[in-house]
């Protein structure tokens, strides 16, 4: 109990600086933003009421006067105003993440069942065809940038075969697929070859020669002690894969057209709207943050040699 | 483990040097080719030729010509250069920043070392890509803005390494020796702990190539990288995508460019690392 807490207490100070740093950095980005709103209206407007204009948005106080008002919005859950839309950020931002979390969830549920099945299999069959033609395919998957792999599922599924649609209709579970197969392939790619790593390292321990050597079976082995030692490190790479995913998802929202925040966030930059970039930014960063944590609460709890106290290496 | 035979051992070696010599080769060529891409291109990549426009490959235009009836083999050559070359600027300065920061923060120690580590927290805690994405936004669009938009969420992870390999270093002996014997501390790091610690940073940064290319080309994609119409591959990707059902040879041409190069460097890196560090290599 007492590593939780202090995991939590050590959140604090990141969580601090992801703000803080989100805050900075579109505050410098944003500094002209008055004359900006105005040139965009096309009107020439007296110096009067540009300053008016930043005192009511706070921009008149000191940096950190404006970051704490901006901190105390937050804690309510105010993160301001679009500056193209007009409608409040957070409640834009959060009407998007659930499309964007289930997308998530699909590929990250898509690559683990790609890809745990045929690392393990590429481990057990070492050097054989089978492991020498899924390195291939993994490496082919691993130099492919993400995007082009979804305008080629697009080409294939969608134009010539006519399997699904080419951008999504909504969010729904068929819409979903395209994008889903995408960020699972340039996943699974990767974590195949983790999975793979993880437990021909396991296999190559002497307790494995010894348990042969004993007459145990293979499938006894492999299932009963080599899967559980290697299941923690694999739930712990597959977590750490969870920060390119999420930035992932911005470029595959936009191909697909995925009504999801990583599309909202490039519209965002496209139309340099400031506030809705810093959300996009900074929950990014906290669902990371938070998943790191989980996954490490849960590595802690897993492991008995860490849960009671035995100091590894 | 089980050791390996000596002629194992031996076998594994010559393999590796093929390996090596044969995907140094094609990556050098690649970086040659990137340099000297003005030269290389048949036609002029900015020439419109709108009466001969989306003309299938054939022997003039091997690739064929896009919307505008621009050459596609010389946009692919001519991009290698914004393409190859950014991503070697980029790796090559996030591994020089990270390595000095690294070894600086292992060598002092005390308040220095504990705030760079923490500002390199901060850093990490951002999911690269998201971050990257803001900081192209702050700063706007272009090949510049996008470099220094991943060398800022990459730097920590060299840091890292540098680190934790300069603390393993300085407390071997003979760096004892040599501090007890008046080594200065700039001859001591520059002689025995950048030499020792080489070969992990090598490796962090020729695995990582390949990675930065594409991310590169996905800020690119976006429009936060280079702009049309200078000719770069994630950009033209972008560019050419409506064209994809009905002219492939616009859109397949760029996004091969970036899969033969991203598999280029990254069997070289793979390469490396197993000649660098036996025990990876299986």
């Amino acid at each position: 109990m007492n590593y939780v807490y202090k995991r939590i207490l050590q959140l604090i100070p990141i969580l601090i600086g992801i703000t803080f740093l989100s805050f900075a950095m579109m505050r410098v980005a944003g500094s002209d933003v008055v004359n900006e709103m105005y040139a965009k209206r096309g009107t020439e407007v007296s110096q009067e009421i540009i300053d008016a204009k930043k005192a009511e948005l706070g921009l008149d106080q000191p940096f950190l006067v404006q970051y704490a008002r901006w901190f105390g919005g937050l804690l309510r859950g105010d993160m301001g105003k679009s500056y193209v839309t007009g409608e409040a950020v957070f409640q834009t931002f959060i009407s998007k993440l659930p499309a964007t979390l289930l997308l998530a969830a699909m590929s990250i549920l898509m690559t683990v069942i790609i890809s745990v099945p045929l690392g393990i299999l590429a481990a057990v069959r070492h050097d054989r065809i089978i492991d020498v033609m899924l390195r291939f395919c993994s490496f082919i998957g691993n130099a492919m940038p993400n995007f082009f792999v979804g305008m080629l599922l697009m080409q294939i599924l969608s134009i010539k075969l006519g399997l699904l649609p080419v951008i999504s209709t909504g969010v729904n579970i068929r819409s979903a697929l395209m994008p889903t197969l995408t960020l699972a392939i340039s996943m699974s790619a990767k974590y195949m070859r983790q999975v793979r790593a993880t437990v021909l390292e396991e296999l190559n321990k002497d307790y494995v020669q010894g348990a042969k050597a004993r007459g145990v079976r293979d499938s006894v082995i492999l299932w009963k002690n080599v899967m559980r030692s290697s299941l923690l490190t694999i739930i712990t790479l597959l977590a750490l894969s969870i920060g390119s995913l999420l930035g992932g998802t911005a470029i595959i929202e936009s191909i697909f057209m995925w009504d999801g925040v990583g599309k909202l966030a490039v519209d965002a930059i496209n139309m340099r709207d400031y506030p809705l970039i810093q959300a996009y930014v900074m929950w990014m960063a906290i669902i990371y943050v938070l998943v790191n944590l989980i996954t490490d609460l849960l590595y802690h709890h897993l492991d008995p040699r860490i849960r009671l106290g035995v100091t590894r290496d | 483990m089980r050791e390996p035979t000596v002629r194992k051992q031996n076998i594994h070696h010559n393999h590796l040097k093929t390996r090596l010599i044969i995907f140094g080769t094609l990556a050098i060529l690649l970086v040659v080719c990137s340099f000297f891409s003005e030269y290389l291109c048949p036609y002029d990549p900015y020439l419109q030729d709108l009466g001969n426009a989306k003309a299938a490959p054939s022997l003039a235009h091997l690739f064929g010509t896009d919307r505008y009836g621009r050459d596609m083999l010389s946009r692919v050559i001519a991009g290698s250069r914004t393409s190859i070359y950014s991503t070697l600027l980029l790796v090559g300065f996030i591994t020089v920043f990270g390595t000095i920061a690294g070894i600086v923060c292992a060598w002092n120690g005390g308040r220095l070392d504990s705030v760079v580590m923490r500002i390199s927290d901060m850093f990490l805690a951002f999911p690269g890509l998201v971050f990257a994405l803001a900081v192209a936004a702050v700063l706007g669009g272009g090949v510049q803005n996008a470099i220094i938009a991943l060398a800022a969420i990459s730097w920590p992870k060299y840091a890292r390494v540098a680190r934790s390999q300069t603390l393993a270093q300085k407390e071997t002996v003979y760096i004892r020796a040599a501090r007890l014997s008046g080594c200065s501390s700039s001859k001591l790091i520059i002689k025995h702990i950048l030499p020792n610690i080489f070969g992990p940073v090598l490796v962090t940064a020729m695995l990582d190539i390949g990675t930065m290319m594409m991310e590169l080309a996905g800020l690119s994609f976006l429009g936060l990288g280079a702009k049309p119409p200078v000719p770069e591959w994630g950009s033209m990707l972008s560019d050419t995508r409506n064209l994809l059902a009905t002219h492939p040879w616009v859109t397949l041409a760029p996004g091969f460019a970036i899969f033969v190069s991203v598999m280029i460097f990254n069997l070289l890196g793979d390469t490396v690392r197993d000649w660098l560090d036996p025990r990876n290599a299986r």
